[in-house]
C-alpha cells in the first residue's frame, strides 16, 4: 500500500432535512463545525473548495468567512466534485500552496423548493437545441435510460434495483440523523409499486430532495498527528470526465466510472478486496449498482444479483452507504461531501449502531451530472 | 394505458434556439430533411453538429449529408412526469442509433408506451414547429413497410 502525505482531520454535517436557512449559513455551520471537530480554527485555513454558493463561489465564501486563502477550487462537476476537491487539496498541500484546506458544500433546496424535474436550462448549450425539445427529465431520464439498457443487456429487474433502496433504508434506521430514520423499513414491493417517474425508475428508486451539506478539513499527516482526532489518511484518488449530452456516449453503460475507480486503487496500491466500507453515490438505485461494478466488487452485469442477496444490508458482507445514503439519509443536490464525512466517521469508529467493525479502508465514489463525471477517493486509518 | 397518439412527445410549446453553426441543420428541417455532419477528411459522421470533427480533430472538412432516417432504439424511457407544461404524459424519450452510426435523442411517437422495446427498428417522422422548422421524431417501423 502507498499513500499520500495528507490526512482528513475534521468532519461535520450542517443542519439536514428542512432547515429554512440560507446556503451561506448552512455552509458556515458545516465549516465551523468541521474545524471545531479538528481542533483547528478559521485563522488556520488557507485553502477552500466549494461550489453552488454563487457564480463566484469561493470568493463569496472567503468573504463571508473573512479569510484570504492562498488556494481555492470551485470546479462544478455535479455531486462528485467533492472527491475531486480532495485530490486537488492533497496536491495543494503536498506542493506547499496550502496547509489547511476546508472542502464544504450546502444546499437549502428543499426549503427553497428550488429543484426542477426538467433541470436547469442553458440556452447556449447544444442540449437546448437537440435534447430539451424532447422533454427528458434531467438528470433522471438519463439514469432511467441507463437502467433500461442494463435490464436489456443483463436481464436485471426492477426488484433487483429496489434492493439498493431497501438496503439504504435499513442503514438509515440505524442513523438518527437520517431523513428516513423514523420512517420504518422499506420493502422491495414498496419501491416497485411507488409512483412511476421515468421508466424503469419509480419514486422509490430516486434519492431524497433535502437541505443539507457538510465539510471536511485536510492538512499534512505530520500536522495531523498533533491534533485530537485519529487522522484518516488519503490513500489514493482518481477521476474521469466524459459526456454532458444524453446521446454523446455510444454505449450508455460505458460511463468512465471504472477508469476513476481503478486509477484510485492503483495510486493507493490497493485492490478491491482491501476495502472494508463503501460509500457510493446513490442518486438513483442504478447509480449504486454501476458504481459497485466500477469499483470491481463484481463484474459488469453482476451487481443486480450481488445486491439481491442482502450483501448491502446491515450485517451483509459489503457495508454500503452506512449513513442511509442519498436514498434515505440526505441528498442536498450534491451528495459527494457526505460520502466523505461518513467514510471518515466509520474509519474513526464513531458510528454507533451502524459502525462497521474493524473498518480500516473506506472508499468514497462520486458520480456527477448524467453519469458524466466520476471521482474516487480511498481513505485509510493512519498508522 | 390510454394514449392520444399524436400528442405523445408533443413539444410545440418549446422553440429551440439555433446558432450560426447549426442554422443549416435547422433550415433543412423545414424541408423535413435530417442532416448529419460528415468529415470529408476521415469520413466520420457525427451528431449533434460541432465545430470540430470528433474522428480526426480537423475543423476544415465538416459538411452535411442527409440521414436515411432509419435506426434502432438503443434505449428509452417512458416519462410519466412532464418536464414542461406543454408536454402530455406519458411520452417516450429514446436514444436512436441511426443507420449512419450516430446516436440522436428523440421521441418515439404513435406507439403505446408499453409496446416500446430496445432494438426495435424505427423510421424518421416529423413534428412541425410553429415557426416553420420541424423536430425529427421516430415511429416504430411497421412490418409491411419493412
Amino acid at each position: 500500500m502507498t499513500s499520500t502525505s495528507v490526512a482528513i482531520v475534521g468532519v461535520a454535517e450542517c443542519d439536514l432535512g428542512v432547515t429554512n436557512k440560507s446556503v451561506l449559513e448552512l455552509q458556515t455551520q458545516a465549516v465551523t463545525r468541521a474545524l471545531a471537530d479538528s481542533g483547528l480554527s478559521l485563522a488556520d485555513v488557507d485553502g477552500i473548495a466549494t461550489n453552488n454558493v454563487a457564480r463566484f463561489s469561493t470568493t463569496t465564501m472567503a468573504d463571508y468567512l473573512g479569510i484570504r486563502p492562498s488556494w481555492v477550487d470551485s470546479s462544478f462537476l455535479g455531486g462528485s466534485a467533492f472527491e475531486t476537491y480532495v485530490a486537488r487539496a492533497v496536491q495543494a498541500i503536498e506542493s506547499g500552496q496550502a496547509s489547511v484546506v476546508v472542502v464544504s458544500y450546502a444546499s437549502n433546496q428543499r426549503s427553497a423548493k428550488s429543484r426542477s424535474l426538467g433541470g436547469v436550462h442553458e440556452e447556449h448549450l447544444p442540449e437546448a437545441q437537440f435534447e430539451t425539445p424532447y422533454g427528458p427529465l434531467y438528470p433522471l431520464s438519463y439514469y432511467a435510460m441507463a437502467a433500461q439498457a442494463y435490464f436489456d443487456r443483463y436481464g436485471a429487474t426492477r426488484e433487483q434495483l429496489a434492493e439498493v433502496a431497501v438496503a439504504a433504508r435499513d442503514w438509515a434506521l440505524l442513523n438518527p440523523k437520517a431523513f428516513r430514520y423514523e420512517s420504518g423499513p422499506l420493502t422491495v414491493d414498496d419501491v416497485v409499486s411507488s409512483t412511476m417517474i421515468s421508466t424503469p425508475l419509480a419514486a422509490g428508486d430516486c434519492c431524497l430532495v433535502t437541505d443539507g451539506g457538510g465539510a471536511i478539513v485536510l492538512t499534512s499527516s505530520a500536522r495531523a498527528r498533533d491534533l485530537a482526532n485519529k487522522p484518516v489518511r488519503v490513500l489514493g484518488y482518481g477521476e474521469s470526465t466524459g459526456h454532458s449530452a444524453m446521446a454523446s456516449r455510444s454505449d450508455i453503460l460505458d460511463t468512465g466510472a471504472a477508469n476513476s475507480a481503478q486509477a484510485a486503487l492503483a495510486r493507493a496500491g490497493l485492490s478491491t478486496s482491501d476495502i472494508d466500507v463503501i460509500q457510493v453515490y446513490d442518486s438513483f438505485t442504478i447509480t449504486a449498482l454501476l458504481s459497485l461494478e466500477a469499483l470491481g466488487f463484481c463484474g459488469p452485469g453482476e451487481a443486480a444479483d450481488f445486491a439481491a442477496e442482502g450483501r448491502l444490508r446491515p450485517g451483509g458482507s459489503l457495508p454500503f452507504n452506512t449513513s442511509g445514503g442519498g436514498l434515505s439519509y440526505c441528498h442536498p443536490g450534491q451528495f459527494g461531501i457526505l460520502l466523505l464525512v461518513e467514510a471518515v466517521r466509520q474509519l474513526r469508529g464513531e458510528c454507533g449502531a451502524r459502525q462497521v467493525a474493524n473498518a480500516e479502508v473506506a472508499v468514497a465514489h462520486g458520480t456527477g451530472g448524467i453519469l458524466s463525471h466520476h471521482s474516487t477517493v480511498l481513505l485509510g486509518v493512519d498508522r | 394505458m390510454s394514449v392520444s397518439l399524436k400528442q405523445v412527445g408533443a413539444g410545440e410549446g418549446y422553440l429551440p434556439p439555433s446558432d450560426d453553426l447549426t442554422l443549416p441543420w435547422w433550415d433543412a428541417t423545414r424541408e423535413h430533411r435530417l442532416l448529419l455532419q460528415t468529415c470529408a477528411a476521415c469520413r466520420s459522421v457525427q451528431h449533434y453538429p460541432r465545430y470540430v470533427c470528433l474522428g480526426c480533430g480537423s475543423t476544415g472538412h465538416l459538411g452535411w449529408e442527409e440521414s436515411s432516417g432509419r435506426g434502432v432504439i438503443d434505449t428509452f424511457t417512458v416519462v410519466h412526469r412532464a418536464a414542461r407544461p406543454d408536454l402530455e404524459v406519458p411520452y417516450v424519450v429514446a436514444r436512436i442509433r441511426l443507420a449512419e452510426g450516430p446516436v440522436i435523442l428523440s421521441n418515439v411517437i404513435d406507439v403505446r408506451p408499453d409496446d416500446v422495446e430496445s432494438g426495435a427498428l424505427v423510421v424518421l417522422e416529423w413534428r412541425d414547429l410553429s415557426d416553420g422548422r420541424a423536430l425529427p421524431v421516430f415511429v416504430v417501423e411497421s412490418e409491411d413497410a419493412a
